[in-house]
């Protein structure tokens, strides 16, 4: 009881002097704040980067590819191959009896970046009329879809964030003409949002091309024995050679090389910085302690024992370390979260969209990293002022 | 340099501080210098440009194809010298797809254009006789254990032979590399002759990727590039032709936001160490103030104390990014090693090390005016009745 009642004592003097040691203090808050601040945010990018892709595509649909291509911009689908996979059985259809299936081409559209010049590859998507109702969580947020038949597209909402001219009214000038946009589209935050849609004919006709590059459509049976028939189906018909994914697979093969550069990134630096911040609140510790040796020693030689110091120096450690915690975690959520961002894909060759995810998760696991280096940035200096022979400390006076 | 005993004596004064302030400059600059090794490699493609080369496109994205016949009217343009072709063949190989990138060229055309690739004359030779023959690259070649002589079995993601399959195969004649480590990123590719994969392949045929063409005088390139565009406007084939430097620092800029990010990064980085670095010299001027006071009283001008404190931080900065950035460099091959190739490759060039310098010595002013500055102030009365 006497031994807490000592620690408790010692601590709290150590914590109502801490106003005294304020510029220290600060530094340590400061230091783990940026290491705190810049680690949630680089994993709140990966967050965010695997919430895109998480979102897109659901279980009960496939999408439908030249066997041996691994992504749509390099896939091709001749039109009568198309039209016979669209009559298989296995694919689900609407209530007027037409199969949930949309052939769609994808191509490249160059635009620049919002206040740049630079063209950027932004992926332009031409689909078919069913490719609303397989796709259900597409919605209209402003003006309206575009005409069968015509020059018309509507745009990702990210897209439009992103690049320059895609508001609604506004036209792009590709491919012989100028085509219109005539609204802005929403799906949840996945991947279409960074793309340019289309009617698929006419986009076939602008490009002049012979066929299109994949098939999306919706399982009459999503489970995976109903999934294995269908492929079944497509795998014995001789007139064509054609592999079938489910689309969360198909995203997440597309997100590869992306998820690996991003999450290679995040942790590189994050454990650079955490190493660096160490160092520091090490040092800062050891300062405080320099400068309150006298004290420690005072109270040691009247008869105060080194476990109390040990956990007086400790608490103030992770009581800085919190605080730096805390802060670093709020500028990230304040700067960062849902701030979107926009690179190059590698495996599609195109600009995927994405917004910072700053989540509680990561919040958390910010503070437990600043409450690591706080314990290794507070243990040494702690058991250093315990360990100091008492006249050695108090010569120094 | 007789001073350096003095310096070296204030750094050292309390030992733990000083190194664990140096290990966190350290830390700094290492990352510094592996983040930018990072951004070098994504654009060394512009820096190892050649001023004298321009690279057409079809106008509106640079994945659609254009007809190979438009080589014979570049070649019409005045102010074009020589022109070149390639095309994309989407491979993947081992199952994996893009492995490495494999370019359908005009042998002998392609390896004009390119002449900071070296490749001996035996290997040239042979790969512009063979139909079916392929160059591939030095770091290619070491990751998969090729040898001369072997085929190649790479299937085209994209382009099936004339009976349906996606399966092709080529035969390793030469091997192309680079001196500077720089363009030695551009030698990470599989060449292959396009006369036979045009003839074998089943769709697209007389068509290829891109155009690389070199100019007389690279004050003209402009015009040129102009004058190239002029010749297929309205045509259903429009181009769209830029400087070589231009056209990879597209690529480059395609990168976009997380090439921001990463400079975000950097700054909040620094001015970490920034403030960490302030607050120790801080300090440790502050314990040391009767010491300064017994200098200036033994003879030591204002200026002489000042440049002292200035000169600890300094050495304490140059100490840490020198030994940073040694480490980044040290360290790029076994990073370039457990990339497998995946990554163009890394290192630390000549202008990071230069960034590296001039960030010292900001850091370096900021860290060390400030207590410089208070030393030269002090008065040596009161310093030494302030003791303690």
């Amino acid at each position: 009881m006497r031994a807490l009642r000592a620690i408790s004592r010692i601590t709290l003097i150590n914590l109502l002097t801490l106003p005294q040691r304020v510029g220290t203090s600060l530094v340590v808050v400061i230091g783990i704040a940026g290491v705190v601040g810049v680690l949630v945010s680089v994993l709140a990018m990966g967050e965010g980067f695997r919430h895109t892709l998480a979102s897109t595509g659901r279980n009960d649909r496939v999408i439908m590819l030249r066997s041996g291509s691994d992504s749509e911009v390099t896939s091709g689908v001749p039109r009568e191959q198309a039209a016979l996979l669209a009559g298989l059985p296995g694919i689900a259809r609407d209530a007027g009896g037409r199969p949930l299936v949309s052939a769609e081409v994808v191509v490249m559209v160059d635009l620049p970046r919002r206040g740049q010049t630079h063209p950027n590859n932004v992926p332009f998507r031409g689909v078919q009329p069913a490719a609303f109702a397989i796709r259900d969580e597409v919605r209209i947020v402003e003006g309206r879809r575009f005409e069968r038949g015509v020059r018309e597209v509507i745009v990702g909402r990210k897209a439009s964030q992103q690049f320059e001219g895609l508001g609604v009214g506004s036209r792009i000038a590709f491919r012989d003409t100028d085509w219109t946009v005539v609204g802005v589209f929403e799906t949840g935050g996945d991947v279409h949002e960074s793309e340019v849609w289309a009617d698929a004919e006419v986009a076939v006709s602008a490009y002049r091309r012979q066929g299109y590059q994949s098939l999306t459509a919706t399982l009459a049976d999503a489970s995976d024995s109903g999934l294995a028939a269908f492929r079944e189906v497509v795998a014995r018909d001789r007139r064509f050679a054609i592999s079938v994914l489910r689309e969360p697979e198909y995203y997440a093969k597309q997100a590869k090389v992306l998820s690996w550069l991003i999450g290679v990134l995040g942790y590189t630096v994050a454990a650079f910085m955490a190493i660096g911040a160490t160092f520091g609140a090490l040092n800062c510790m050891y300062t405080a302690i320099a400068s309150r040796q006298v004290e420690i020693a005072t109270l040691r030689a009247i008869g105060f024992g080194g476990l109390p110091v040990v956990v007086s120096v400790m608490t103030e450690a992770l009581l800085l370390a919190l605080i730096g915690g805390m802060v670093g975690g709020a500028l990230a959520y304040v700067y960062c979260d849902g701030a979107s961002l926009s690179t190059l894909n590698f495996n599609t060759f195109s600009q995927v969209g994405f917004a910072f995810r700053v989540t509680p998760g990561l919040l958390a696991r910010g503070l437990a990293w600043a409450l690591v280096i706080g314990v290794a940035g507070g243990l040494l200096p702690a058991l250093r002022a315990a360990r100091l022979p008492v006249t050695v400390a108090l010569r120094t006076l | 340099m007789k001073y350096l005993p003095l310096v070296s004596a204030g750094l050292f004064r309390r030992k733990t501080r000083t190194i664990l302030t140096l290990a966190s400059v350290v830390i700094a600059f290492l990352l510094f210098g592996l983040l930018q090794a990072v951004g070098t490699a994504f654009e060394s493609g512009a820096d190892s440009a050649d001023a004298r080369r321009l690279v057409t496109t079809a106008r509106y994205s640079i994945i659609e194809p254009l007809p190979i016949a438009y080589a014979r009217r570049i070649e019409q343009v005045p102010g074009v010298v020589a022109v070149a072709y390639a095309d994309w063949f989407g491979a993947k190989y081992q199952n994996e797809s893009n492995a490495f990138a494999v370019f359908a060229v005009d042998p002998a055309r392609y390896l004009a254009m390119y002449p900071e690739f070296t490749v001996t004359a035996a290997h040239r030779d042979a790969f512009i006789a063979a139909r079916t023959g392929a160059l591939a690259g030095r770091r290619l070649v070491e990751r998969y254990g090729w040898r001369i002589g072997q085929k190649l079995p790479i299937s085209s993601e994209i382009h099936p032979q004339m009976d349906g399959s996606m399966a092709w195969e080529f035969d390793l004649v030469g091997i192309i590399d680079a001196e500077d480590p720089a363009i030695r990123g551009n030698t990470d590719v599989v060449l292959i002759n396009v006369k036979y994969f045009d003839e074998a392949r089943r769709f697209g045929k007389g068509r290829t990727g891109w155009y690389i063409e070199r100019v007389a005088d690279r004050a003209q390139a402009r015009t040129v590039a102009a004058d190239i565009d002029r010749l297929f406007a309205n045509s259903p084939d429009e181009t769209k032709t830029q400087p070589e430097k231009e056209f990879a620092l597209g690529f480059a800029k395609q990168i976009g936001d997380i090439g921001a990010l990463v400079t975000r990064i950097l700054v909040a980085v620094f001015f970490t160490i920034l403030i960490l670095t302030g607050n120790t010299m801080g300090q440790s001027l502050r314990e040391r103030i009767p010491e300064l006071a017994i200098l200036k009283t033994v003879g030591f001008s204002d200026g002489k104390v000042t440049a002292l404190v200035l000169a600890e931080a300094v050495v304490l900065l140059l100490l840490g990014g020198a030994l940073g950035m040694a480490v980044a460099t040290g360290i790029m091959p076994f990073v370039n090693g457990s990339m497998g190739g995946r990554f163009p490759p890394l290192f630390v060039d000549a202008e990071t090390w230069l960034r590296a310098a001039a960030i010292v010595l900001a850091l370096a002013l900021a860290v060390g005016i400030p207590p410089a500055l208070r030393a030269r102030r002090l008065r040596i009365v009161d310093a030494l009745a302030g003791h303690r």
